[in-house]
């Protein structure tokens, strides 16, 4: 290493002239050439200690905005407890709008970050490093805007822990047989898994963070959240077999969510949710949505912080794929659907098809295939995939076309049932767009604040990168 | 209301001007009425005043039929008030504290009062016409039901939805409150001063310049205090006017019971006409096929365990419930020919589509084809081929068959059918004629032209209006309005403060009929007393009171006068035992009107006026709120027409390819100009409507009705005139903008999935098994419920039914059904527990139209019940689907997997906590549901726990037939059943065993308590190949 | 460089984390027992009444019986409230010039009713019915306790639901033979269990938990 005047190592001084330039490796290796211990450590540790000056002004605009955005959730929630779920667009036949839709969406998104995590790790994926703090943050904040949902749609939310099994002097427990119970066990534990892994995860980097941070106030913050690292051998011993044991956990947890929230669908009678390909389709699919939203976050993150040799096209190419293929899966459930309900001869479940393809509702089911299925094509070209920009908008069109996915399962399939008689239509209204508005605003304001506030990238990981290069070279 | 102090200052100036004001208030008419009322009556009186259209706007209104738009002020004051309520109900079940409840006593308790228990006393409701004997259900002397009288011909234990629905208008909050003179507080006292005056000054020129105007009524009572006073006054005239009239003095009577084959000239007799619920019930009755013991029955009778408990009470009701299932292996035939859909039309096996200008066309011909006169006329469609088959139809069953007028046809088609029913024999077997039992018949419109001349010609000095409203309703050519501003002085005894009493200096409210002595007479002359359940509300006056102030006499109480003319009429040994005998029977024994053979019709009239190009119009009576009596009724504005599934409307029917002739559609606006009058209203595309014809309902466009009618729907007596009461021609449509209806359903085809079973007669009587073909019934991975002691389920008759929809308003008035406003039904969330889905089959310019009572259908197998999380919505002991008002957290996952969609949901707080009024219409037994929980048809469990309670008390089980749930007790037709399965003599049981019964998706396999039996066609084979 | 932490973090945090839980047990245990204490339940807390009614004396000074004054409890839902009349029909006579009976007599004179404060009160969505109970042999003190001995009257039960299920899932163990119902000073015998059974047969009691007996 150059020998650096002693002014300059000042620890205060965070330029980052020091640091090798930002170069992306390309889609072969998940780090840009350069780096050791030191300079990954402060790249990373940057993002957060950033002076106000140099961060990049998207950030300050960004969480302006989605904070706007949380507030205007705010609004609607205490209408909606004013005057109750009547100012959504709900009715009978169509009890389940937006908030369901929303529900599943997110929960969906919130599938990427263990997934990349635990099952990564458990394959030995190196390319899962640099981004599964960052997904896993992800996780953590869409599995909370998914969580609101299922209190915010019921008729009495302040009744909403009656779902939750406790004695009461009314001697009745939750209806078992009901999958709303099976969700809410589904939901929390998910939830607190996800949060202990990433925790987990965190407290070598938060020990980092402590030593690197300059303010007492900000060493003393950081030094409690480590539970006093110290890096010796036997925590790193401890640790390892802490965090594989949660991911062994975390792996279940992937599948199991939303087979649950499937289930919410499959259990009942209707044609268009009484269906057993649900489980699958609907893990493949949350899958699919959480690395689409991974990338939509990732790529404007790494550029804006200039992180492109962090996170690589390695990572970003890796991400492509994992889509390719969960898409691929997801069309196959889609043929799946349309091939039996004609194959079961079922004149409901015919009807039922039809309807969803022809009906009123029929151009926003065209819109989801041309999302999910159709567009997402275009990454067997590997132009495309390394194409930064091209990448994002498919992930962003991703996104769209999955919550495209739930609204029409919900909808087209309650709106028409059995009688003809008890027909009708689901138009949301400005409430409904307000709540779902308002979620991705807190989502992203959470996001922002993570990034500020914690490693959004795994330093230790990192290092343990450098490392293995420098040592097992290659 | 500022035009009210105008009547004050210059009584020339009509009020009409302040309707037509911006919604602005007139706050220096209010602050003048502020300074002028004193002490407390000052609120009653601004209450008595919300009807009209700017105080509305001023009041904060609190009625929920207005679901609040957000940006409403005043409704923003409501919203801690909402979440209060709502949080108090969260706090019975969380761990708040309940709240310090006050329990009263009475002073001095009433011997015959048992506090907790309802008390029934008879009575009946007076209608156009006729009367319904009812029993009045009292709560702590608070009546909050009615149901039908079984003893009384009119009702025979059921009755319609206007006199269920007529509970709601003694609570309205819109009800006039005080007596007002230029619209400022006065009282009766007052009054009797002020008119005693002027009585005086008329008696001495023997009543010249007193005019008297109320609508034509059978109250012997009334009439000898009427006679009475005519007889004291020769020169003072009593005119009689109603926009929906009969022919005066003409009373047939039906006999369905013997008819085997009927021909309705555009007679809408299930749904129309003082006797329709009597009608129903024997054409019903005529048509309820049975067939004797099946292969299915049998094979019930197998899977029934021999050790499964038989009732004790078994053996004993046998008889009555065979009797009750009574049926037979044919059934009568209609045809029905009639221009505009009807509920009649819809029952009819064959029904001819013709213009309802042309019925006396069709009348003549068919007489012509019988020999009966009248001359062959040429008609359009296909009627005039069905003819001859109709009439060798006819000749078949001489002596059997019958042939009815409608009510709205003119003299001449009445004589026909006469001359019709005399030539095959009918006259004394299936119709008779009543005599005339109405005081002094005359003719509506004819009396109604001379009181408005007289007017005009400055002839009248005093008028007093008892009851009508012909401000609003009278025919618009006859210029009433400008002519009832040249008398002096005027007075009006109304219900509510409404569109005629603007135009009185004195207004006295009206006593309801619950609320005061009274006595009536049905449609076949049978009398009925009418006693009140409670003090009137208001210091309400009846008409009665009135007489004896114009007849001068001091006693004034209705009780007395009603009690002292009996008193004079009856030969009875203990005139006090037969009072209270009379009372309590609701009928006054042997006071059917003598029956004749001759009819008694006026000479035929001016026939129909020659076409004159341009659409013909046709003037109905709304099929929910009559001739917008009811206006002010949130029951029936929310309750959807049995024709097209609308509400809180009115709307102008057409058919479709005269829609299409014309560029309409649904929902267009378009204005009618008909004889140089002109109104707008919107488009309703009806199938089945005659081609170039148009369909208008009266009773719509109220501007004084109340907070619930006032401008809702289109005002159509504004273009009926009195030559042409009930059909016109030479009407033009322009289409000038859209609409928005609130519709209850919005398909009317089956698609390949019948829900409605319809089989033709011949078929069924061949192969009755067709309909019985089932699926494997055990297919159920759940073990089966056993059922030790009762087995609840309900059956209903297709066959039977005829869309009235009674029930429907029946379920809402005995279980606290909130009303929710057009705004939320066209949302799709009207909250009627029972609907009546109407289906059609066959062409769309002309289908069949089939009616389906769908109430909950407590499955065996219910998907509700295992998606509801918390376990609020359970199967009971005896199979009723429980749902749990203070359970339910409202994931509204119960009502997405209802197949049915029978549930419904309280979107917002629907039920009215704020108007106090309202309390008194609840019944005390079931819950008012609030804010953000499920509900739905309970099988009237309140009902079942009560007879549960009384037969164990008694030790013994519930005899079949003493449950009656509310839709049951209603039907006109008796098509629902409800009672005990296990029991095998059961009314149900019986039903449910009969070929024809069929369950609702049965495929589904949710095994529902409440089946269907099929409807059937008697086609004529002559006309269509069944 | 200086350590952030002084070496007494190490226990703190170790202690921090027993003192956690034991407080949450702590709040948890409080909430509770404020839930289901006299406060909130209202048991054995008497109402402030217009008129300070003693029971005791009526009942067991005088040897009134229940239905002189509850009328309706064999037959209606409602057990029934006495109309001033029923407390004038004494009390015309005896202390009719007591202060304390003032409201009776104006009550009596005005036609205006007393209003009482609601002792038993259930949330409007349950429907108690007092016939079928007395009927099928519960007891008045069963529910009520013993109103006879209370010289101002409180509930000393919570009237939870819980409370009723006890009860309705084993009537067994609470019914006694009907002519015993009105007898305040009942005790149920040793073989309370034995018995009951024989009157749960003999009077045909159903073990009523369908949701719909008491919700509707």
């Amino acid at each position: 290493m150059e020998h650096v005047r002693h002014d300059e190592l000042d620890r205060h001084d965070t330029t980052i002239a020091t640091l090798p330039p930002t170069v992306d490796p390309g889609p072969d290796d998940v780090l840009g050439p350069g780096h050791n211990y030191d300079t990954v450590t402060r790249k990373i540790s940057d993002v957060v200690f950033l002076p106000i000056k140099r961060t990049p002004r998207q950030f300050f605009i960004g969480l302006t905005v989605s904070f706007l955005m949380a507030n205007l959730l705010l609004l609607a929630v205490g209408w909606l407890f004013v005057k109750g779920v009547g100012i959504w667009g709900i009715n009978i036949p169509v009890g389940w709008g937006f908030a369901i839709v929303n529900f599943v969406w997110w929960i969906g998104i919130g599938h990427a970050g263990t997934l990349i995590s635990a099952i990564l790790l458990l394959l030995k994926q190196d390319w899962r490093t640099s981004i599964n703090r960052f997904s896993e943050a992800m996780t953590l904040f869409a599995v909370a805007q998914a969580g609101m949902f299922p209190i915010l749609h019921l008729g009495r939310p302040w009744l909403g822990y009656w779902l939750i099994p406790y004695p009461n002097s009314m001697w009745l427990w939750p209806q078992p047989r009901s999958p709303l119970i099976w969700d809410v066990f589904a939901v929390t534990t998910y939830a607190t898994v996800s949060f202990l892994f990433w925790y987990t995860g965190l407290i070598p980097d938060l020990a980092t963070m402590r030593d690197r941070a300059a303010r007492p106030f900000l060493q003393k913050l950081y030094g409690l959240l480590a539970l006093g690292w110290r890096g010796s051998t036997r925590h790193w011993q401890r640790y390892q077999m802490a965090y594989l044991l949660l991911a062994g956990l975390a792996t279940p947890l992937v599948v199991s969510v939303h087979t649950v929230v499937s289930f919410d669908f499959a259990i009942s009678i209707l044609p268009g949710w009484h269906t057993t390909i649900f489980p699958p389709y609907f893990v493949a699919g949350a899958i699919y949505s959480g690395f689409a939203m991974v990338l939509t976050l990732a790529i404007p993150f790494r550029k804006w912080y200039g992180l492109e040799d962090l996170i690589t096209m390695r990572h970003v190419e890796a991400c492509a794929k994992v889509m390719l293929g969960t898409g691929l899966i997801v069309a196959y459930g889609y043929s799946m659907e349309a091939f039996m309900s004609w194959y079961s001869a079922d004149k409901y479940e015919r009807f039922m098809y039809m309807n969803r393809m022809m009906g009123p509702y029929g151009p926003s089911y065209v819109l989801l295939i041309l999302c999910n299925i159709l567009i997402p094509q275009v990454l067997w070209i590997r132009r495309v995939r390394l194409n930064v920009l091209a990448v994002w908008i498919v992930a962003l069109i991703v996104n769209v076309g999955m919550w495209l996915e739930r609204f029409v399962i919900v909808i087209t399939s309650l709106h028409r049932d059995f009688l003809p008689s008890s027909w009708g239509m689901y138009y949301p209204t400005i409430w409904d767009i307000a709540t779902f508005t308002g979620t991705i605003g807190l989502f992203l304001a959470l996001m922002f604040l993570f990034i500020r506030g914690l490693p959004a990238i795994s330093i230790f990981e990192v290092r343990e990168e450098v490392h293995h290069r420098a040592h097992h070279g290659d | 209301m500022s035009s009210l102090i105008n009547i004050q200052t210059k009584p020339e100036e009509t009020p009409a001007a302040s309707t037509e004001r911006s919604p602005s208030v007139d706050v220096t008419g209010l602050r003048e009425k502020l300074e002028s009322a004193k002490g407390p009556e000052f609120w009653r009186s601004l209450e008595q005043l919300a009807g009209t259209a700017d105080i509305q706007k001023f009041l904060d209104d609190e009625f929920p039929e207005r679901t609040p738009d957000w940006k409403d002020p005043a409704k923003r004051r409501d919203f801690l008030k909402v979440m209060g309520a709502s949080l108090a109900l969260a706090g019975l079940s969380a761990c708040t504290k309940q709240p310090a409840e006050a329990i009263v006593p009475y002073v001095r308790q009433p011997e015959d009062l048992v506090p907790g228990k309802p008390l029934f006393y008879a009575t009946a409701r007076p209608c156009s016409g006729g009367a319904i004997g009812v029993l009045a259900e009292s709560h702590m002397g608070r009546p909050t039901k009615v149901e039908g009288n079984p003893s009384h011909p009119a009702s025979m234990g059921a009755t319609d939805t206007f006199t269920q629905a007529s509970i709601l208008d003694l609570w309205d909050p819109d009800r006039a409150q005080t007596v007002t003179r230029n619209g400022q507080i006065s009282s009766w006292i007052n009054f009797i001063a002020v008119f005693g005056g002027a009585r005086d000054d008329h008696a001495t020129r023997q009543g010249t310049g007193l005019r008297i105007l109320s609508a034509p009524f059978s109250s012997p009572t009334l009439a000898s205090q009427a006679a009475a006073f005519l007889a004291a006054m020769p020169q003072a005239k009593w005119h009689q006017w109603e926009p929906v009239t009969r022919i005066p003095g003409y009373h047939p009577v039906y006999n369905f019971a013997a008819a085997d084959v009927i021909v309705s000239l555009d007679s809408d007799f299930l749904a129309c006409g003082p006797a329709s619920v009597r009608y129903s019930r024997d054409f019903a009755a005529k048509r309820r096929v049975m067939t004797a013991e099946t292969p299915t029955q049998q094979k019930q009778a197998l899977q029934r365990g021999p050790n499964e408990d038989r009732p004790e009470g078994a053996a004993a009701n046998q008889t009555n419930a065979r009797e009750s299932v009574a049926g037979q292996a044919t059934m009568s035939r209609l045809y029905v020919a009639e221009g505009t859909p009807s509920v009649t039309g819809a029952k009819a096996d064959h029904r001819i589509r013709i213009k309802t200008s042309e019925v006396p066309a069709f009348a003549a011909t068919l007489a012509n084809a019988l020999g009966a006169g009248g001359s062959a006329g040429t008609l359009s469609g296909n009627a005039a081929q069905r003819i001859p088959a109709i009439a060798r139809d006819l000749q078949a069953h001489r002596g059997s068959s019958l042939i009815i007028a409608g009510d709205f046809q003119p003299p001449a088609v009445h004589a026909l059918a006469h001359a019709m029913n005399q030539a095959m024999g009918n006259v004394g077997k299936t119709v008779s004629y009543a005599a005339p039992m109405d005081f002094n018949p005359t003719d509506g419109i004819q009396s109604l032209r001379e009181l408005v001349a007289d007017m005009n010609a400055g002839k009248v000095q005093t008028l007093l209006i008892l009851g009508s409203n012909p401000v609003y309703d009278a025919p618009a050519d006859l210029g009433f309005t400008d002519a009832i501003k040249k008398v002096k002085l005027r007075a009006r005894l109304g219900h509510a403060f409404d569109e005629t009493s603007a135009y009185c200096q004195w207004h006295i409210p009206e006593a309801h009929y619950l609320e005061s002595w009274s006595d009536t007479r049905a449609f076949d002359g049978t009398t009925t007393i009418l006693q009140p359940l409670i003090e009137p509300l208001y210091g309400s006056i009846s008409a009665h009171q009135i007489l004896s102030v114009l007849l001068n006499q001091s006693d004034t109480n209705p009780h007395d006068i009603v009690k002292q003319y009996w008193t004079g009429r009856v030969r009875a040994a203990n005139f006090n035992a037969w009072w209270q005998r009379a009372l309590h029977d609701g009928i006054v024994p042997d006071t059917a009107a003598p029956l004749s053979t001759s009819p008694g019709l006026p000479a035929a009239g001016a026939s129909p006026q020659a076409s004159q190009g341009g659409l013909e119009i046709v003037f109905r009576p709304d099929p929910a709120i009559w001739d917008g009596c009811f206006s002010n009724n949130g029951w029936l504005q929310e309750l959807s027409k049995p024709q097209n599934k609308m509400t809180w409307d009115n709307a102008v029917w057409i058919s479709p390819a005269t829609a299409k002739a014309q560029g309409l559609d649904t929902a267009d606006i378009v204005e009618i100009n008909y004889q140089g009058r002109k109104v707008q209203g919107p488009i309703w595309i009806m199938p089945g409507h005659a081609e170039d014809s148009i369909t208008v309902h009266l009773g719509y466009g109220r501007t004084r009705a109340g907070r619930v009618g006032n401008g809702v729907g289109f005002n159509a007596y504004a273009l009926r005139t009195s030559d042409a009461p009930w059909v016109g021609s030479g009407a033009r449509l322009r289409k000038t903008g859209r609409y928005w209806f609130a519709t209850t359903q919005h398909m009317q085809e089956m698609d390949d999935r019948e829900p409605v079973k319809v089989m033709s007669l011949a078929d069924y009587s061949k192969d009755p098994e067709v309909e019985a073909e089932r699926l494997p019934r055990e297919l159920t991975m759940y073990p089966p419920f056993s059922y030790a002691g009762y087995k609840w389920g309900m059956a209903i008759d297709l066959n039977a039914c005829t869309g009235c929809q009674a029930c429907t308003v029946a379920c809402q008035a005995e279980n606290n059904i909130p009303v929710v406003g057009k705004d939320q039904v066209s949302r799709g969330r009207h909250m009627n527990w029972l609907r009546v889905d109407r289906y059609h089959r066959g062409k769309a310019e002309d289908p069949e139209t089939y009616y389906q009572p769908v109430p909950c259908m407590h499955c065996e197998d219910a998907p509700c019940e295992v998606v509801c999380p918390v376990a609020a919505t359970v199967h009971s002991g005896d199979g009723l689907n429980q749902m749990v008002y203070n359970r339910c957290v409202g994931t509204r996952y119960c009502s997405n997997n209802c197949p049915y969609k029978v549930r419904r949901f309280n979107f917002y707080l629907y039920s009215d906590w704020y108007t106090k009024s309202l309390y008194g219409v609840r019944n005390p037994d079931v819950t008012v549901r609030s804010r953000g929980v499920m509900e739905k048809c309970t099988f009237c469990v309140q009902r079942i726990n009560a007879a549960k309670i009384e037969s164990e008390k008694e030790d013994r089980r519930i005899q079949d037939g003493e449950i009656l749930t509310a839709c049951q007790q209603v039907c006109p037709a008796a098509a629902i059943v409800f009672g005990d399965i296990n029991d095998p003599n059961s009314k149900v049981a019986k039903l449910k065993a009969q070929p024809r019964n069929y369950s609702l998706l049965e495929e589904l396999n949710t095994r529902p308590r409440t089946t269907y039996q099929a409807r059937l066609r008697n086609i004529n084979p002559e006309i269509e190949k069944g | 460089m200086a350590q952030i932490f002084p070496r007494s973090a190490n226990s703190v945090a170790k202690v921090s984390i027993v003192a956690g839980v034991i407080l949450a047990g702590t709040i948890v245990g409080a909430a509770y027992t404020i839930d289901r204490g006299h406060f909130i339940t209202n048991v054995s807390i008497a109402p402030d009444q217009p008129v300070p009614f003693s029971h005791k004396h009526h009942v067991t000074d005088d040897g009134i019986d229940c239905r002189y004054c509850h009328t309706s409890v064999e037959s209606s839902s409602f057990a029934g409230l006495p109309p001033t009349e029923t407390c004038m029909s004494c009390h015309s006579q005896i202390w009719n010039n007591a202060a304390m009976l003032e409201p009776v007599r104006a009550s009596y004179r005005t036609g205006e009713s007393l209003s009482w404060t609601r002792v038993h009160d259930l949330p409007d969505f349950v429907y108690f019915n007092h016939s079928i109970h007395v009927n099928k042999g519960v007891g008045c003190a069963t529910c009520h306790g013993r109103v006879d001995l209370m010289p101002l009257t409180y509930k000393v039960n919570t009237l939870y639901m819980n409370w009723c299920l006890e009860c309705h899932r084993q009537p067994e163990k609470y019914v006694r033979p009907r002519d015993q119902v009105f007898n305040m000073s009942y005790e149920p015998p040793p073989n309370q269990l034995e018995l009951g059974r024989e009157l749960v047969a003999k009077y045909k009691i159903q073990k009523l938990t369908d949701c719909v007996t008491c919700h509707r």
